[in-house]
Protein backbone atom coordinates (compact mmCIF):
# COMPACT_ATOMS: atom_id res chain seq x y z
CA UNK A 1 0.00 0.00 0.00
CA UNK A 2 3.01 2.15 1.10
CA UNK A 3 4.90 1.62 -2.19
CA UNK A 4 2.06 2.53 -4.54
CA UNK A 5 0.77 5.00 -2.25
CA UNK A 6 4.14 7.20 -2.68
CA UNK A 7 4.26 6.67 -6.77
CA UNK A 8 0.46 7.88 -6.60
CA UNK A 9 1.83 10.92 -4.75
CA UNK A 10 4.81 11.16 -7.48
CA UNK A 11 1.56 11.71 -9.64
CA UNK A 12 -0.11 14.51 -7.66
CA UNK A 13 2.56 16.41 -7.80
CA UNK A 14 3.27 16.80 -11.48
CA UNK A 15 -0.74 17.04 -11.96
CA UNK A 16 -0.70 19.90 -9.59
CA UNK A 17 1.93 21.85 -11.06
CA UNK A 18 0.66 22.16 -14.58
CA UNK A 19 -2.28 22.60 -13.19
CA UNK A 20 -1.92 25.49 -11.09
CA UNK A 21 -0.26 27.30 -14.47
CA UNK A 22 -3.68 28.13 -14.49
CA UNK A 23 -3.50 31.02 -11.81
CA UNK A 24 -0.98 32.63 -14.27
CA UNK A 25 -4.52 34.08 -15.35
CA UNK A 26 -3.11 33.76 -18.91
CA UNK A 27 -6.06 32.96 -20.71
CA UNK A 28 -5.18 29.46 -20.43
CA UNK A 29 -2.18 30.04 -22.56
CA UNK A 30 0.76 28.40 -20.17
CA UNK A 31 -1.28 25.50 -19.30
CA UNK A 32 -2.57 24.33 -22.93
CA UNK A 33 1.16 24.22 -23.32
CA UNK A 34 1.59 22.44 -20.26
CA UNK A 35 -1.34 19.94 -21.41
CA UNK A 36 -0.15 19.86 -24.61
CA UNK A 37 3.27 18.34 -23.73
CA UNK A 38 1.50 15.64 -21.11
CA UNK A 39 -0.25 14.44 -23.97
CA UNK A 40 1.81 14.00 -26.88
CA UNK A 41 5.37 13.30 -25.25
CA UNK A 42 6.03 9.60 -25.64
CA UNK A 43 7.65 9.11 -22.08
CA UNK A 44 5.33 10.69 -20.33
CA UNK A 45 2.58 8.37 -22.24
CA UNK A 46 4.53 5.00 -21.04
CA UNK A 47 4.85 6.79 -17.50
CA UNK A 48 0.89 7.13 -18.02
CA UNK A 49 0.46 2.89 -17.88
CA UNK A 50 2.70 2.71 -15.46
CA UNK A 51 0.60 5.28 -13.35
CA UNK A 52 -2.81 3.05 -14.12
CA UNK A 53 -1.19 -0.13 -13.09
CA UNK A 54 -0.01 1.21 -9.79
CA UNK A 55 -3.77 2.92 -9.06
CA UNK A 56 -5.45 -0.85 -10.22
CA UNK A 57 -2.45 -2.55 -7.56
CA UNK A 58 -3.12 0.09 -4.89
CA UNK A 59 -6.61 -0.71 -5.17
CA UNK A 60 -6.49 -4.50 -5.08
CA UNK A 61 -4.11 -4.22 -2.49
CA UNK A 62 -6.54 -2.14 -0.49
CA UNK A 63 -9.29 -4.52 -0.90
CA UNK A 64 -7.45 -7.69 -0.36
CA UNK A 65 -6.33 -6.15 2.98
CA UNK A 66 -9.60 -4.90 4.01
CA UNK A 67 -11.22 -8.52 3.18
CA UNK A 68 -9.22 -10.12 5.40
CA UNK A 69 -9.06 -7.22 8.42
CA UNK A 70 -12.83 -8.19 8.26
CA UNK A 71 -12.14 -11.62 8.83
CA UNK A 72 -9.71 -11.11 11.39
CA UNK A 73 -12.66 -10.00 13.75
CA UNK A 74 -16.24 -11.57 13.00
CA UNK A 75 -17.74 -10.73 15.67
CA UNK A 76 -17.37 -6.83 16.05
CA UNK A 77 -17.68 -5.12 19.80
CA UNK A 78 -20.90 -3.34 20.64
CA UNK A 79 -19.41 -0.49 21.85
CA UNK A 80 -15.96 1.43 20.05
CA UNK A 81 -14.63 4.30 21.47
CA UNK A 82 -12.03 4.91 18.29
CA UNK A 83 -12.05 8.38 19.23
CA UNK A 84 -9.84 7.71 22.24
CA UNK A 85 -6.90 5.99 20.40
CA UNK A 86 -6.73 7.03 16.64
CA UNK A 87 -7.54 9.78 14.41
CA UNK A 88 -11.14 9.19 12.33
CA UNK A 89 -9.44 9.78 9.28
CA UNK A 90 -6.99 6.59 10.20
CA UNK A 91 -9.88 4.33 10.24
CA UNK A 92 -11.50 5.86 7.52
CA UNK A 93 -8.92 5.39 4.63
CA UNK A 94 -11.53 2.85 2.41
CA UNK A 95 -14.14 4.79 2.69
CA UNK A 96 -12.11 8.33 1.92
CA UNK A 97 -10.49 5.54 -1.04
CA UNK A 98 -13.98 4.43 -2.35
CA UNK A 99 -15.02 8.64 -2.55
CA UNK A 100 -11.75 9.05 -4.49
CA UNK A 101 -12.37 6.85 -7.00
CA UNK A 102 -16.13 7.82 -7.68
CA UNK A 103 -14.71 10.86 -8.08
CA UNK A 104 -11.90 9.76 -10.15
CA UNK A 105 -13.89 8.45 -12.84
CA UNK A 106 -16.08 11.00 -13.21
CA UNK A 107 -12.78 13.26 -13.27
CA UNK A 108 -11.63 10.91 -16.16
CA UNK A 109 -14.84 11.26 -17.83
CA UNK A 110 -14.31 15.02 -18.04
CA UNK A 111 -11.17 15.48 -19.15
CA UNK A 112 -8.99 12.27 -19.46
CA UNK A 113 -11.72 11.13 -22.31
CA UNK A 114 -11.90 14.52 -24.08
CA UNK A 115 -8.19 14.89 -24.12
CA UNK A 116 -7.54 11.28 -25.78
CA UNK A 117 -10.58 11.60 -28.20
CA UNK A 118 -8.50 14.91 -29.52
CA UNK A 119 -5.58 13.03 -29.98
CA UNK A 120 -6.75 10.08 -31.96
CA UNK A 121 -8.59 12.49 -34.00
CA UNK A 122 -5.55 14.16 -34.69
CA UNK A 123 -7.66 17.25 -32.81
CA UNK A 124 -5.60 20.09 -30.86
CA UNK A 125 -7.91 20.09 -27.74
CA UNK A 126 -8.17 23.26 -25.66
CA UNK A 127 -8.23 22.26 -21.83
CA UNK A 128 -8.62 24.99 -20.79
CA UNK A 129 -11.76 25.76 -22.28
CA UNK A 130 -12.75 22.29 -21.06
CA UNK A 131 -11.88 23.22 -17.30
CA UNK A 132 -13.81 26.24 -17.57
CA UNK A 133 -17.21 24.83 -18.92
CA UNK A 134 -16.89 21.92 -16.74
CA UNK A 135 -16.49 24.03 -13.97
CA UNK A 136 -19.32 26.36 -14.83
CA UNK A 137 -21.53 23.26 -13.51
CA UNK A 138 -22.22 24.08 -9.81
CA UNK A 139 -22.58 20.07 -9.45
CA UNK A 140 -19.09 19.60 -10.95
CA UNK A 141 -17.84 21.81 -8.32
CA UNK A 142 -19.42 20.77 -5.77
CA UNK A 143 -18.02 16.91 -6.30
CA UNK A 144 -14.76 18.10 -7.02
CA UNK A 145 -14.49 19.42 -3.41
CA UNK A 146 -15.70 16.97 -2.31
CA UNK A 147 -13.15 14.45 -4.09
CA UNK A 148 -10.25 16.87 -2.98
CA UNK A 149 -11.39 16.92 1.03
CA UNK A 150 -11.40 12.91 0.59
CA UNK A 151 -7.89 13.14 -0.90
CA UNK A 152 -6.90 15.84 1.74
CA UNK A 153 -7.81 13.38 4.94
CA UNK A 154 -6.26 10.58 2.54
CA UNK A 155 -3.30 12.06 2.43
CA UNK A 156 -3.00 13.77 5.85
CA UNK A 157 -3.33 9.61 7.35
CA UNK A 158 -1.27 8.31 3.88
CA UNK A 159 1.31 10.37 3.76
CA UNK A 160 3.27 9.28 7.05
CA UNK A 161 2.00 6.08 7.07
CA UNK A 162 3.27 4.70 4.17
CA UNK A 163 7.06 5.11 5.23
CA UNK A 164 6.35 3.70 8.83
CA UNK A 165 4.71 0.66 6.05
CA UNK A 166 7.74 0.89 4.51
CA UNK A 167 10.08 0.37 7.81
CA UNK A 168 11.29 4.06 8.11
CA UNK A 169 10.36 5.51 11.66
CA UNK A 170 13.03 7.63 13.06
CA UNK A 171 13.25 9.52 16.34
CA UNK A 172 15.35 12.32 14.53
CA UNK A 173 13.11 12.15 11.01
CA UNK A 174 9.41 10.79 11.30
CA UNK A 175 8.58 14.24 13.02
CA UNK A 176 9.81 16.02 10.06
CA UNK A 177 8.21 13.79 7.64
CA UNK A 178 5.20 13.81 9.00
CA UNK A 179 4.93 17.87 9.16
CA UNK A 180 5.97 17.64 5.81
CA UNK A 181 3.47 14.88 4.92
CA UNK A 182 0.70 17.38 6.58
CA UNK A 183 1.61 20.56 4.78
CA UNK A 184 1.84 18.76 1.78
CA UNK A 185 -1.83 17.00 1.83
CA UNK A 186 -3.33 20.37 2.65
CA UNK A 187 -1.06 22.79 0.16
CA UNK A 188 -2.23 20.62 -2.71
CA UNK A 189 -5.16 20.04 -1.52
CA UNK A 190 -5.89 24.13 -1.50
CA UNK A 191 -4.80 24.20 -4.79
CA UNK A 192 -6.78 21.49 -6.28
CA UNK A 193 -9.87 23.01 -4.81
CA UNK A 194 -9.36 26.86 -5.73
CA UNK A 195 -8.99 25.60 -9.48
CA UNK A 196 -12.74 24.72 -9.40
CA UNK A 197 -13.82 27.57 -7.22
CA UNK A 198 -11.74 30.33 -9.14
CA UNK A 199 -13.26 29.10 -12.28
CA UNK A 200 -16.19 29.22 -11.44
CA UNK A 201 -16.25 31.98 -9.84
CA UNK A 202 -14.96 33.85 -13.10
CA UNK A 203 -11.61 34.72 -11.36
CA UNK A 204 -10.03 32.78 -13.41
CA UNK A 205 -10.43 33.46 -17.31
CA UNK B 1 -6.67 -1.03 51.93
CA UNK B 2 -9.44 0.62 54.79
CA UNK B 3 -8.38 4.26 53.81
CA UNK B 4 -11.40 5.28 54.89
CA UNK B 5 -11.27 8.05 51.82
CA UNK B 6 -13.07 6.22 49.20
CA UNK B 7 -16.88 7.17 48.22
CA UNK B 8 -19.44 4.83 46.83
CA UNK B 9 -20.64 4.11 43.71
CA UNK B 10 -23.99 2.58 42.46
CA UNK B 11 -23.31 1.24 38.90
CA UNK B 12 -25.26 -0.60 36.02
CA UNK B 13 -23.06 -2.85 34.21
CA UNK B 14 -23.47 -4.73 30.86
CA UNK B 15 -21.32 -7.91 30.77
CA UNK B 16 -20.84 -10.42 27.58
CA UNK B 17 -21.92 -13.71 28.87
CA UNK B 18 -21.02 -16.52 26.46
CA UNK B 19 -21.48 -20.54 27.61
CA UNK B 20 -18.02 -21.77 25.07
CA UNK B 21 -16.51 -20.69 21.99
CA UNK B 22 -19.12 -22.39 20.13
CA UNK B 23 -21.99 -20.47 21.81
CA UNK B 24 -23.24 -17.15 20.52
CA UNK B 25 -23.35 -14.99 23.23
CA UNK B 26 -25.40 -11.94 24.36
CA UNK B 27 -25.22 -8.57 27.13
CA UNK B 28 -26.14 -9.45 30.68
CA UNK B 29 -27.25 -6.61 32.86
CA UNK B 30 -26.34 -6.38 36.68
CA UNK B 31 -26.89 -3.34 39.16
CA UNK B 32 -24.13 -2.83 41.56
CA UNK B 33 -24.46 -0.42 44.62
CA UNK B 34 -22.30 0.52 47.41
CA UNK B 35 -19.05 -0.05 44.91
CA UNK B 36 -15.95 1.66 47.22
CA UNK B 37 -14.34 4.10 44.52
CA UNK B 38 -10.96 2.40 46.30
CA UNK B 39 -11.84 -0.82 44.58
CA UNK B 40 -9.73 -1.97 41.29
CA UNK B 41 -12.04 -2.95 38.61
CA UNK B 42 -11.53 -6.65 39.01
CA UNK B 43 -12.25 -6.18 42.71
CA UNK B 44 -15.28 -5.13 41.67
CA UNK B 45 -15.85 -7.82 39.28
CA UNK B 46 -15.15 -10.10 42.98
CA UNK B 47 -18.18 -8.59 44.48
CA UNK B 48 -20.31 -9.14 41.75
CA UNK B 49 -19.24 -12.58 41.40
CA UNK B 50 -19.88 -13.12 45.13
CA UNK B 51 -23.33 -11.91 44.60
CA UNK B 52 -23.78 -14.03 41.90
CA UNK B 53 -22.38 -17.19 43.34
CA UNK B 54 -24.86 -15.98 46.86
CA UNK B 55 -27.59 -16.17 44.30
CA UNK B 56 -27.22 -19.58 42.83
CA UNK B 57 -26.60 -18.23 39.61
CA UNK B 58 -23.06 -18.88 37.66
CA UNK B 59 -20.15 -16.74 37.97
CA UNK B 60 -18.54 -14.54 35.09
CA UNK B 61 -15.36 -16.14 33.96
CA UNK B 62 -12.80 -13.24 33.26
CA UNK B 63 -9.14 -13.72 33.10
CA UNK B 64 -6.59 -12.23 36.08
CA UNK B 65 -3.50 -13.60 37.87
CA UNK B 66 -1.13 -11.14 39.20
CA UNK B 67 -3.58 -8.03 39.82
CA UNK B 68 -0.30 -5.59 39.98
CA UNK B 69 -0.33 -4.98 36.17
CA UNK B 70 2.75 -7.03 35.11
CA UNK B 71 1.33 -10.64 33.87
CA UNK B 72 -0.68 -9.72 30.88
CA UNK B 73 -3.57 -11.75 32.21
CA UNK B 74 -6.69 -9.63 32.33
CA UNK B 75 -8.13 -8.30 29.20
CA UNK B 76 -11.57 -6.68 29.82
CA UNK B 77 -12.77 -4.38 26.57
CA UNK B 78 -14.28 -1.72 28.61
CA UNK B 79 -16.75 1.26 27.63
CA UNK B 80 -15.05 0.52 23.93
CA UNK B 81 -11.44 0.57 24.83
CA UNK B 82 -8.69 -2.43 26.41
CA UNK B 83 -8.13 -2.01 29.97
CA UNK B 84 -10.81 0.78 29.95
CA UNK B 85 -10.79 4.51 30.26
CA UNK B 86 -6.92 5.49 31.53
CA UNK B 87 -3.95 5.06 29.43
CA UNK B 88 -0.65 2.93 30.51
CA UNK B 89 -2.70 0.82 32.77
CA UNK B 90 -3.93 -2.79 32.53
CA UNK B 91 -7.57 -3.48 33.67
CA UNK B 92 -6.07 -5.27 37.03
CA UNK B 93 -4.52 -1.49 37.63
CA UNK B 94 -7.96 0.68 36.96
CA UNK B 95 -9.63 2.02 40.32
CA UNK B 96 -13.42 2.42 40.12
CA UNK B 97 -12.74 6.21 40.92
CA UNK B 98 -12.31 6.56 37.37
CA UNK B 99 -15.91 5.87 37.18
CA UNK B 100 -18.58 8.29 38.11
CA UNK B 101 -21.85 6.90 40.05
CA UNK B 102 -24.70 6.34 37.83
CA UNK B 103 -22.20 5.50 34.99
CA UNK B 104 -23.11 2.37 32.84
CA UNK B 105 -20.03 0.65 31.77
CA UNK B 106 -19.74 -2.43 29.23
CA UNK B 107 -17.61 -5.15 28.75
CA UNK B 108 -16.94 -6.89 26.14
CA UNK B 109 -14.18 -9.63 25.74
CA UNK B 110 -10.82 -9.32 23.33
CA UNK B 111 -12.73 -9.69 19.49
CA UNK B 112 -10.37 -11.46 17.26
CA UNK B 113 -10.60 -14.57 15.16
CA UNK B 114 -7.20 -15.36 16.61
CA UNK B 115 -8.52 -14.99 20.30
CA UNK B 116 -11.70 -17.40 20.60
CA UNK B 117 -13.75 -16.69 23.53
CA UNK B 118 -13.44 -19.92 26.10
CA UNK B 119 -16.17 -18.37 28.49
CA UNK B 120 -17.85 -14.97 29.30
CA UNK B 121 -14.91 -12.68 29.17
CA UNK B 122 -11.95 -15.18 28.72
CA UNK B 123 -10.36 -15.71 25.19
CA UNK B 124 -7.56 -17.86 24.08
CA UNK B 125 -4.47 -15.95 23.74
CA UNK B 126 -2.78 -19.31 22.65
CA UNK B 127 -2.05 -18.00 19.42
CA UNK B 128 0.99 -15.82 20.72
CA UNK B 129 2.29 -18.43 22.83
CA UNK B 130 2.79 -20.49 18.92
CA UNK B 131 4.12 -17.00 17.34
CA UNK B 132 7.21 -16.93 20.12
CA UNK B 133 7.46 -20.44 19.78
CA UNK B 134 8.03 -20.22 16.00
CA UNK B 135 11.08 -17.90 16.27
CA UNK B 136 10.80 -16.10 19.88
CA UNK B 137 14.37 -18.06 21.15
CA UNK B 138 18.06 -17.16 21.03
CA UNK B 139 20.63 -19.90 20.40
CA UNK B 140 23.09 -19.93 23.77
CA UNK B 141 26.57 -21.39 24.05
CA UNK B 142 27.36 -24.60 26.04
CA UNK B 143 29.92 -24.89 28.56
CA UNK B 144 30.59 -22.13 31.26
CA UNK B 145 28.98 -19.31 30.94
CA UNK B 146 31.42 -16.16 29.11
CA UNK B 147 31.75 -12.91 31.29
CA UNK B 148 29.27 -10.61 30.82
CA UNK B 149 30.90 -7.98 30.31
CA UNK B 150 32.55 -9.43 27.17
CA UNK B 151 29.59 -8.40 25.52
CA UNK B 152 29.28 -4.75 24.54
CA UNK B 153 25.92 -3.40 24.07
CA UNK B 154 25.64 0.46 23.32
CA UNK B 155 23.23 2.13 25.97
CA UNK B 156 20.88 3.18 23.48
CA UNK B 157 20.63 -0.50 21.72
CA UNK B 158 19.74 -1.84 25.31
CA UNK B 159 17.12 0.82 26.22
CA UNK B 160 15.21 0.20 22.73
CA UNK B 161 15.71 -3.67 23.51
CA UNK B 162 14.54 -3.02 27.55
CA UNK B 163 11.42 -0.53 25.81
CA UNK B 164 10.02 -3.72 23.47
CA UNK B 165 10.64 -6.32 26.31
CA UNK B 166 8.36 -4.28 28.62
CA UNK B 167 5.55 -6.22 26.50
CA UNK B 168 3.88 -8.60 28.91
CA UNK B 169 1.23 -10.21 25.90
CA UNK B 170 -1.70 -9.20 26.79
CA UNK B 171 -2.97 -8.32 23.66
CA UNK B 172 -4.52 -5.07 24.27
CA UNK B 173 -3.06 -3.95 20.97
CA UNK B 174 -5.51 -6.89 19.05
CA UNK B 175 -8.07 -5.82 20.85
CA UNK B 176 -7.71 -1.92 19.88
CA UNK B 177 -6.92 -2.84 16.17
CA UNK B 178 -9.98 -1.55 14.06
CA UNK B 179 -8.35 -4.41 11.75
CA UNK B 180 -7.39 -6.70 14.81
CA UNK B 181 -3.24 -6.74 14.27
CA UNK B 182 -0.99 -8.17 16.04
CA UNK B 183 2.01 -5.91 14.46
CA UNK B 184 2.82 -4.65 17.89
CA UNK B 185 3.19 -7.40 20.14
CA UNK B 186 5.15 -9.73 17.67
CA UNK B 187 7.31 -6.69 16.74
CA UNK B 188 8.00 -5.83 20.06
CA UNK B 189 9.48 -9.61 20.47
CA UNK B 190 11.45 -9.28 17.10
CA UNK B 191 12.71 -6.07 18.19
CA UNK B 192 13.89 -6.98 21.78
CA UNK B 193 15.87 -10.03 20.02
CA UNK B 194 16.88 -7.87 16.97
CA UNK B 195 18.60 -5.28 18.74
CA UNK B 196 20.52 -7.31 21.03
CA UNK B 197 24.17 -9.15 20.45
CA UNK B 198 22.18 -12.93 21.61
CA UNK B 199 19.60 -12.56 19.09
CA UNK B 200 22.14 -12.10 15.67
CA UNK B 201 22.24 -15.60 15.09
CA UNK B 202 18.38 -16.05 14.48
CA UNK B 203 17.30 -13.01 13.32
CA UNK B 204 16.63 -13.60 9.93
CA UNK B 205 14.96 -16.45 10.44
CA UNK B 206 13.07 -15.65 13.21
CA UNK B 207 11.45 -12.25 11.73
CA UNK B 208 10.50 -14.40 9.08
CA UNK B 209 8.79 -17.56 11.12
CA UNK B 210 7.17 -14.84 13.86
CA UNK B 211 5.14 -12.99 10.71
CA UNK B 212 4.47 -16.37 8.47
CA UNK B 213 3.44 -17.83 12.12
CA UNK B 214 1.26 -14.23 12.76
CA UNK B 215 -0.32 -14.45 9.40
CA UNK B 216 -1.49 -18.30 10.03
CA UNK B 217 -3.26 -17.23 13.75
CA UNK B 218 -5.88 -14.96 11.29
CA UNK B 219 -4.63 -11.76 12.65
CA UNK B 220 -5.66 -8.24 10.41
CA UNK B 221 -2.60 -6.36 8.94
CA UNK B 222 -1.49 -2.93 9.95
CA UNK B 223 -2.54 0.29 8.81
CA UNK B 224 -0.78 2.40 10.99
CA UNK B 225 -4.04 3.95 12.85
CA UNK B 226 -1.45 3.72 16.00
CA UNK B 227 -4.33 2.36 18.41
CA UNK B 228 -2.49 -0.51 19.58
CA UNK B 229 0.22 1.94 20.77
CA UNK B 230 -1.97 4.67 22.35
CA UNK B 231 -3.93 1.46 24.20
CA UNK B 232 -0.94 -0.78 25.39
CA UNK B 233 -0.39 -0.46 28.80
CA UNK B 234 3.36 -0.67 28.44
CA UNK B 235 3.69 2.22 26.24
CA UNK B 236 5.17 0.15 23.10
CA UNK B 237 6.06 2.17 20.24
CA UNK B 238 4.88 2.10 16.97
CA UNK B 239 8.66 2.33 15.66
CA UNK B 240 8.93 -1.00 17.10
CA UNK B 241 6.59 -1.46 13.85
CA UNK B 242 8.26 -0.18 11.05
CA UNK B 243 11.53 -2.46 12.68
CA UNK B 244 9.96 -4.82 11.62
CA UNK B 245 9.04 -4.15 8.36
CA UNK B 246 12.24 -3.11 7.85
CA UNK B 247 13.52 -6.37 9.40
CA UNK B 248 11.14 -8.69 6.97
CA UNK B 249 12.50 -6.51 3.76
CA UNK B 250 16.02 -6.93 4.72
CA UNK B 251 15.69 -11.14 5.27
CA UNK B 252 13.53 -11.53 2.06
CA UNK B 253 16.25 -10.04 0.23
CA UNK B 254 19.23 -12.37 1.47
Amino acid sequence: MGSTGLFLVSFLIVHVSINSLIFLNDSGESFNAGAHFMAHNPVIRIVEIGLFAGLIAHIVQAWVLTNENKKARPVGYAMVDGAANSSWYSRSMGVLGSLLLIFLVVHLGNFWLPTKQAVFAHEEHNTFENMKQVFSQWYFVLLYLVGVIALCYHLLHGFQSAFQSLGMNHKKYTPSIKKFGIWFSIIVCILFAAMPLTMFLGIIK
Amino acid sequence: MGSGHGTELNLTLKVWRQKNSKASGSFETHQLTGISTDMSFLEMFDVLNEKLISEGKEAIAFDHDCREGICGMCSMYINGRPHGPKQGVTTCQLHMRSFKNGDTIVVEPWRSAAFPVIKDLAVDRSAFDRIIASGGYVSVNTGNAQDANNILIPKTDADEAFGAAACIGCGACVAACKNSSAMLFVSAKVSQLALLPQGQVERKERVKKMVAQMDEEGFGNCTNTGACEAECPKGISIENIARMNRELMSANIK
